[in-house]
């Protein structure tokens, strides 16, 4: 049996030269929700854990002039709690707070969530339809790459040796804009998304002046759909750009068989879940408040 | 609601179990351990089908800190010989290939050696040190397939029994069984409407939350004890007994507390295993199954196939029902194809019945009994033929099962009489209830129906003993795994005449108290209780023996009263009753401790009917099934403690829902499971449900002094129809195949959408 190291960082350059001297072996110790049970299951052995979440920086959130900064380690259960947050961002916070249970809820991350790089990841299609931007620390220096061109593969991220995750960055947006983020699966938590849609909007009236579109679980990334984006984008929202976008949605589908659905399922709740979470975007942008009565908006 | 008649029964005081269950304190099987112990832990065969060519365990037993290794070498062959096991049938030649596999794996998870070792990590790493040649064979896991002729045979000594002709050749299709009664012939030529089916079911696991877990230890005189999770410590002692050749008296067993059973621990899979590694390595063992163990290699209950044909009059009354079950075994003969197909039409009064078993192994795991074996899978197929009648003829689904209820003396198809029953008082039950009187919500749609189980009696002991201060203990032999301990000490404080929490009920092991058949069939309260009750009218017979001693009178003049020996009248005398803390105070000079105890085979066992309503929507677009609002009816005899009572009509109802909706086994192409966990295979969440709404139906079984019926079962039943027969009104869409998951149904509703428009 090979000997754990735990390190608790203090600062973010802590945290990546630990990252640095680990070699390879070094794990960031978030929520744990992810690490915890891969390590249990033998997925994986890592060398060194180093625990982020004594490190401000990393679990708090910032607002400066409407954009927010989400501290990577942030617990789903303290975002939630953000007011203005919540209703700048209610799509990105709805998605954040549909991972896993009350008690996951407490300890699970944003960060933590894209790391982990699955492609049904419930807050990364959210994210990416928000335009966040990832900021990322190495040994020296910082850089910053776009939540869509984070992940490469499933569980494979664009990181490099040595590199952390510090925050992740929502930009200011005009007060006419909504998102939302739905999700499927069979049962009503506890489960993984077998298709997630995340949509940003921003109107002018009844005319949808910019458009994201993120799309979870359907491919080996989340993808950002710029088709859909471009069908709704100038649009009233009416049928015509609805059956567009959701026609772009399925055609951006490249998913697997596998025992949570199958092809055929997964391509058309893709179409499905993006009408409704672009009727709910549109009606959080218009200022009427809409809960999702389900995480499929029905 | 408390029974008027009684002053204890119908009432509702905490469990004496709680406490230490929500404190975390209740020590479950896992949580026993003994000092030296070892670990146990158990390779696994990853072929859905392979002839074990040979084993190789020395580089395992080399390994520091490896103290022994077993095989299917170290248990003495068995007889081809059938014993029962809960409320199914085993045979010792498979169980001990089942624990331990010998010439073949037959599924994949099949145990093929297990080992003993100092720490996990040590157990582990020797597994990977063993080395099985295996000769792959091919496999089949689908009942119709293996059914088919040049299937993959499983057991090449296999003659169908029962089959007509008499079987030639081996196959996989284990027994076939037929139930008749009356002429079908004639029942179909006179009826006017005529429905004809063919439903699917999938296995479902019985999805208890604590997985197995044993720990044994045999000493150097030949005693061995065993602490595990079973709901039979009786069973596990007289299997390990046989299939270790070993003497029921050197075997204790004590059984922990139990995480959930529904069937699924009445048999052993650790237990002879940790038995023979304790004795081969001269320690404690223990063992634990993972949740993906629990998954690949214990019982679920099968899935099946069955065939449907009704024959109907327009006024409603069914005149003919013929109905054919294959059912799956799993790797061994032995599937609950029996019950399923007495179950199947046994709610209603029918002239004539023909049905038709066949019991089929396949590449699976052994099936094990789970609530009420079998027959939700063919009442799932009667009653959903039966709503299509209710929607062809436009009559309301209860008052058509009203008018074909079977009642006392009603002669089921399997033969036996109706005795007092509730199938009729269920249905009124049901339609009276707020759920059915409440109009059906837009967007919602509502389903009915009805289920229907024997319960059973069987073998039980119990004592009852009254301490130094008047407090008494009642001690019995079942696995508490439904709030059994609190209905025990409330039927002995409704007799004993004192309160329930002076009597505190304990389970004993297997050398404290004699024997009891498994926690199984709705028994405990019915047959344990009867045997509770007599062991504390023998007790009382004691108390007024020792009352009469004291007073110096015939102990016939002595009465039991409220707690309370007194003179039976003024001819005896005028003494102060004497209560049973002063009756004790003086046992000393009465003749000692005062104990009683009683055990017998109880016979008489009432069944149960259950009616359930459901009101749910279907989004058409994903396929997502909302249940809205949900009620079970069921005659539960008398309710001792209705909230428990309450809470088996619940889990069970749910537990029917989750098989409705999502729960399947999934294999993949090599035979193996790809859904081994609680992620993919899914069991209803809480936020999945409404609170299940319940209606005691009160009809006393009159075989038993509180009318107690077993009600553990019956609730498990109706839901699969219920839930499939709201979604075809619902949806106007018939599936006949199970479960209903999001993908399945909606690619259903998408190849139907053109049809119905075109309509
Ligand atoms: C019961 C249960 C239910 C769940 N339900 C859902 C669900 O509904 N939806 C969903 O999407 N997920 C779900 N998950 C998965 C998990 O909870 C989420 O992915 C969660 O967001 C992970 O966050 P964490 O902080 O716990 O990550 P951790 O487990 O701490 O980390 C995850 C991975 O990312 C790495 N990592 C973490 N932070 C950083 C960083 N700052 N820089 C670099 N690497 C980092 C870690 O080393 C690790 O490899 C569930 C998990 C459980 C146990």
């Amino acid at each position: 049996m090979t000997d754990i190291q735990f390190k608790v960082a203090k600062t973010v350059r802590e945290a990546a030269s630990l990252m640095a001297a680990a070699k390879g072996k070094g794990r960031i110790l978030a929520g744990g929700t992810d690490l915890l049970v891969q390590m249990k299951a033998g997925m994986v052995t890592p060398g060194t854990i180093i625990d982020v979440k004594k490190i401000a920086e990393m679990v708090s959130i910032t607002e400066t002039k409407g954009s927010y900064r989400i501290g990577a380690a942030t617990p789903a259960a303290v975002i939630g709690e953000h007011k203005k947050l919540r209703k700048a961002w209610p799509g990105v916070v709805e998605a954040i707070n549909l991972i896993g249970s009350t008690q996951v809820q407490g300890r699970a991350s944003a960060g933590g969530n894209l790391c982990n790089a699955s492609p049904a990841a419930d807050s990364v299609p959210a994210l990416v339809a928000a335009g966040a931007i990832v900021t990322i620390q190495g040994a020296k220096t910082r850089r910053q790459v776009p939540v869509e061109k984070f992940n490469s593969g499933p569980g494979k991220t664009t990181l490099k040796a040595g590199e952390i995750v510090v925050s992740l960055t929502l930009p200011a947006r005009p007060k006419t804009s909504g998102d939302a983020y739905l999700r499927l699966i069979p049962r009503t938590e506890m489960d993984i998304a077998v298709v997630g849609v995340g949509v940003s909007l921003t109107m002018k009236g009844d005319t949808c002046v910019s458009a994201r579109v993120g799309l979870g679980a359907v491919a080996p990334t989340v993808l950002l759909v710029e088709a859909a984006a471009k069908a709704l984008t100038g649009s009233k929202l009416d049928a015509k750009a609805l059956d567009a976008a959701a026609n772009a949605c399925s055609a951006a589908c490249r998913p697997i068989d596998d025992k949570r659905g199958t092809i055929r399922y997964r391509t058309k709740i893709a179409g499905v879940l993006l009408r409704r979470a672009t009727a709910i975007a549109a009606d959080r942008a218009k200022g009427i408040s809409r809960p999702a009565h389900s995480q499929q908006g029905h | 609601m408390s029974n008027p008649k009684y002053k204890w029964i119908g009432t509702r005081p905490d469990r004496p179990d709680g406490a230490d269950k929500v404190t975390g304190r209740a020590r479950f099987a896992a949580d026993f351990n003994l000092a030296g112990q070892l670990i146990g832990k158990v390779l696994r065969s990853p072929h859905a089908h392979a002839r074990i060519k040979s084993i190789d365990t020395s580089k395992a037993l080399a390994l520091p800190g490896v103290k022994a290794v077993v095989t299917a070498k170290d248990f003495p062959e068995q007889a081809d010989l059938t014993v029962p096991a809960g409320e199914m049938q085993v045979n010792l030649r498979d169980v001990t290939r089942n624990i331990m596999a010998r010439e073949k794996v037959l599924y994949e998870g099949h145990a093929v050696a297990a080992v003993a070792a100092t720490t996990e990590a040590i157990a582990k790493q020797a597994l990977s040190l063993i080395k099985v040649d295996y000769q792959i064979l091919p496999h089949v896991i689908d009942v119709a397939e293996a059914m088919k002729p040049g299937a993959p045979v499983l057991h090449e000594t296999l003659m169908t029994e029962g089959a007509k002709p008499p079987a030639t050749k081996p196959s996989n299709i284990a027994k076939r069984i037929e139930f008749a009664k009356g002429d079908t012939k004639a029942g179909f030529a006179k009826a006017e409407v005529i429905i004809e089916r063919s439903f699917t079911t999938q296995a479902v696991h019985q999805g208890y939350i604590e997985p197995h877990a044993a720990l044994a230890s045999a000493s150097e005189d030949g005693q061995v004890q065993i602490w595990s999770t079973t709901q039979g410590h009786f069973q596990v002692r007289g299997f390990c007994a046989r299939l270790l050749n070993m003497e029921t008296s050197q075997i204790r067993v004590t059984p922990s507390e139990i995480g959930g059973g529904f069937g699924g621990k009445t048999v052993v899979y650790l237990e002879p295993l940790a038995v023979r590694l304790s004795q081969k390595s001269g320690k404690p063992v223990k063992m634990t199954m993972s949740r993906e163990d629990v998954f690949r290699a214990s019982g679920p209950a099968p899935g099946g196939n069955v065939h449907v044909k009704i024959g109907a009059m327009k006024d409603g009354r069914i005149v003919a029902g013929e109905c054919t079950v294959e059912m799956q075994a799993g790797a061994f003969p032995g599937s609950p194809v029996g019950p399923a197909c007495m179950c199947s039409f046994a709610c209603y009064d029918i002239d004539n019945v023909f049905i038709v078993g066949f019991d089929v192994v396949s590449n699976r795991p052994k099936v094990a009994a789970y609530r009420a074996p079998g027959a939700p899978i063919s009442s799932f197929a009667v009653e959903s033929t039966i709503d299509m009648l209710c929607q062809q003829l436009n009559m309301d689904p209860i008052d058509l099962r009203l008018k074909n209820a079977a009642t006392k003396g009603t002669k089921t198809a399997y033969g036996v009489t109706f005795g007092v029953i509730g199938m009729v008082e269920t249905l009124q039950a049901a339609k009276d209830s707020p759920h059915y009187k409440t109009p059906v919500k837009p967007g919602f749609a509502r389903g009915v129906a009805a289920g229907f189980w024997f319960n059973v009696g069987a073998d039980s002991s119990a004592a009852a003993h009254v301490g130094e201060d008047g407090t008494v203990t009642v001690i019995s032999g079942n696995p508490d795994i439904g709030g059994s301990r609190a209905s025990l000490a409330l039927m002995a404080a409704e007799e004993l005449g004192i309160d329930y929490d002076k009597i505190r009920p304990v389970i004993a092991d297997t050398a404290s108290i004699g024997f009891n058949f498994v926690t199984g069939g709705s028994r405990v309260t019915f047959a344990t209780g009867l045997a509770v009750v007599n062991s504390v009218r023998d007790l009382i017979r004691d108390l007024k023996s020792r009352a009469a001693k004291t007073w110096g009178v015939d102990p016939d003049g002595v009465i039991w009263e409220n707690g309370m020996a007194k003179p039976a009248g003024s001819n005896v005398g005028t003494f102060e009753p004497l209560s049973i803390a002063q009756l004790a105070a003086t046992a000393g000079k009465t003749g000692g401790p005062i104990n009683g105890h009683a055990q017998l085979n109880v016979t008489g066992a009432g069944p149960g009917f259950g009616v359930h309503v459901c009101d749910l929507a279907v989004d058409a677009d994903t396929g997502i099934v909302t249940i809205g609002r949900y009620t079970a009816a069921q005659d539960v005899g008398t309710a001792i403690h209705p909230s428990y009572v309450e809470g088996q009509l619940q889990g069970g109802a749910v537990q029917g829902i989750g098989w409705a909706l999502n729960e399947e086994y999934i294999y993949n192409a090599q035979g193996r499971l790809a859904n081994a966990g609680f992620l993919d295979y899914r069991i209803p969440v809480a936020s999945d449900l409404p609170m299940i709404e319940t209606v005691l139906v009160e009809v006393p079984n009159p075989t038993h002094p509180y009318g107690v019926r077993g009600v553990g079962e019956v609730p498990i039943i109706p839901p699969l129809a219920t839930v499939g027969n709201a979604v075809a009104r619902a949806t106007g869409l018939r599936m006949l195949d199970l479960p209903l998951s999001p993908p399945k149904l909606s690619a259903a509703l998408d190849a139907a959408r053109p049809l119905m428009a075109a309509e």
